[in-house]
């Protein structure tokens, strides 16, 4: 049985339903990801655990306990929020303490306590600033060992790192999953940015309309989407249009190319769907299906350039590494491009 | 700016300083002419040694005090619970918090009189400290649009909801949330409204006269009725106090600016 398990959770706002039968299990240790676009429930979802909203049905277990009926403050949770939530008046120590101090926990605890959680966010000498003297990351930190300082069971990160900027971010989520692998807490984070995800989960749940849509590791979600939506939420696609000659071996005809995808596909017109990952510019060994087009645009992000080509009339996005030996080609430059049909996603029926 | 604006500027300031400040200055300068061809500190001596007038100033700021309790009791409950659960009753809270803005006070003590004299089903007139009750909630009553709209604005500043839960998840129940977060983050704006309070009860004539309680106010009348210089010398005492207050409002903003976050 999984340390955290949410079973048939459902909320509705009057009525709208937001979330709709919400089905996890988290074991303990576990970092878990809730993964959507604006409005697809998963701040609901970690609200209801935390105990800020009251689901509609459902259970709530944590430990084997339903905490379903208990209080926010009798839950035992640990929670982080976007905009930090630092109170203004206290002391980063006393910030950090606070959770000690309401549970009564003698003063020299709490202060061999505070100067452990100081030390574990790198913060050791900044326990005597107020909140508005610290930057956003030492502040988001702060309220990370303001969460972890009371040793809850689960600890709920509420898109922590939505507020801050893109270097920070980075390092923070890394500084995060550090601390968490470190203590060993189960952790639920939600955020709508995929390469967070991605990166720090053990498993991700990709929400959409207030349903998961898939549950599975990074790697899972990333290579074998199991829906349209998914597939198109989750990293960079392109779609191709596709017509099945034969469904058994998965053989199709794409433009003026034939591919063979070794495994069933239904009858009549397909939507595939290829990472740029996978698309290779020229021929390369091991790829089976080769693609003619035109570059249309070149976009130089340091170490990789994406480029776009139009193929049979879509645009197909692919990646390439920068390197000073091979320099990209210009726009309007007639292209081979190539990628191995079995790696091609399914993503629907025409 | 053209000269004309600049000079209109100025006339319109200087017309308004005179306005305010001509009847003070003039107030000022007759209390200090009690004693004949000198000016003097004899009408405030006489004032400050006055047993009626240490009796009757303490009382009524006891009562401040307790108005001040009464309505920081009230008013930061209320207007916290009304920003974090029930948005849409501000407007309703708001009217209601303005109401004594409108009504006159001796309205509202006949009221009272009416609804709580001895033959009523709480006779809190019969006694003197039934009576310094209902003259406190009188109080709290007249300064309630003071006090309730300091506190709202001060919330305003503050994300009271965010606040609130991460407190509850720390493990806070409503009154920590209450007395350790929320209370600590409004007290500049409670201060502002407890000072509000304290000027406004220190001068209150109506409520404690018509309610016979030795109160400030009524001092003030009895005095004004039968001495020359004192009634002045005590005006000018209740103004400094005022000025105090406003004063101490100023001094709590400025200190708090080293402890409040930028929102």
């Amino acid at each position: 049985m999984s340390f955290l398990t949410i079973e048939h959770l459902e909320k509705s706002f009057g009525a709208n339903r937001v979330v709709k039968d919400f089905n996890l299990g988290i074991e303990k240790g576990e970092f878990v990801s809730l993964l959507g676009p604006s409005g697809c429930g998963k701040t609901t979802v970690l609200r209801m655990v935390a105990g800020f909203e009251t689901p509609s049905t459902g259970r709530i277990a944590i430990g084997g306990k339903d905490v379903v009926d208990l209080r926010p403050n009798q839950r035992n949770i640990g929670m982080v929020f976007q905009s930090y939530a630092l109170f203004p008046n206290l002391t980063v120590a006393d910030n950090i303490g606070f959770g000690l101090k309401v549970a009564g926990k003698p003063r020299a605890e709490r202060t061999a306590r505070v100067q452990e959680m100081l030390k574990l966010i790198g913060l050791s000498e900044l326990g005597d600033r107020y909140p508005f003297q610290l930057s956003g990351g030492q502040q988001q930190r702060v309220a990370l060992a303001r969460a972890l300082a009371p040793s809850p069971h689960v600890l709920l990160l509420d898109e922590p790192l939505s507020a801050l900027d893109a270097k920070v971010r980075v390092s923070l989520r890394n500084e995060i999953r550090a601390i968490q692998k470190k203590l060993g807490i189960t952790t639920i984070f939600v955020t709508h940015d995929q390469e967070e995800a991605l990166s720090m989960s053990d498993r991700i749940v990709v929400m959409h309309g207030g349903i998961a849509e898939q549950v599975g590791t990074p790697f899972e979600v990333y290579n074998r989407p199991a829906t349209k939506f998914v597939a198109n939420f989750v990293g960079m696609l392109n779609t191709l249009s596709a017509e099945v000659i034969d469904a058994a071996t998965g053989r199709v005809r794409i433009g003026g190319t034939e591919a063979t995808l070794r495994r069933p596909l239904p009858e009549g017109k397909v939507m595939l769907a290829a990472r740029p990952e996978m698309i290779s510019l020229g021929l390369q060994p091991g790829r089976d299906t080769v693609l003619d087009g035109t570059i249309t645009s070149v976009d130089f992000f340091g170490s990789v350039i994406r480029l776009r080509a139009r193929v049979d009339g879509s645009d197909l996005a692919f990646d390439m590494f920068n390197t000073t030996e091979e320099p990209p080609p210009a726009p309007g430059t007639d292209v081979r491009l190539s990628l191995l049909a079995s790696d091609l996603l399914l993503i629907g029926e025409n | 700016m053209s000269l004309w604006t600049r000079l209109t500027a100025w006339l319109a300031l200087i017309f308004g300083l005179t306005y305010f400040l001509l009847p003070l200055i003039g107030m000022a300068e007759f209390s200090l002419k009690m004693r004949r061809g000198v000016y003097s500190l004899d009408a405030y001596a006489k004032v400050l040694g006055d047993p009626r007038f240490q009796e009757t100033f303490t009382y009524s700021v006891v009562m401040a005090l307790f108005t001040i309790a009464f309505g920081v009791l009230l008013v930061v409950p209320t207007a916290y619970w009304v920003r974090l659960k029930m948005p849409w009753a501000r407007p309703y809270v708001e009217f209601v918090t303005l109401l004594p803005l409108v009504i006159p006070a001796i309205v509202i003590v006949f009221g009272y009189i009416r609804l709580y004299n001895t033959s009523s089903w709480l006779p809190l007139t019969g006694t003197a400290m039934g009576t310094n009750v209902l003259l406190m909630f009188g109080y709290a009553t007249l300064a309630l649009p003071y006090m309730y709209r300091a506190v709202d604005t001060g919330l305003r500043t503050i994300d009271v909801a965010t606040l609130t839960e991460a407190a509850q998840s720390l493990g806070a129940g409503w009154i920590t949330v209450l007395g350790r977060v929320i209370l600590p983050n409004v007290l500049v704006a409670v201060l502002s409204g407890a000072f509000l309070t304290f000027a406004i009860v220190i001068g209150e004539f109506t409520m404690a006269a018509l309610l016979n309680r030795p109160a400030f106010g009524p001092y003030l009348q009895v005095l004004g009725a039968n001495r020359a210089y004192e009634p002045a010398a005590l005006s000018v005492i209740a103004f400094a106090i005022t000025w105090a207050c406003m004063g101490l409002i100023q001094l709590a903003t400025h200190l708090s600016k080293h402890t409040k976050a930028p929102r």
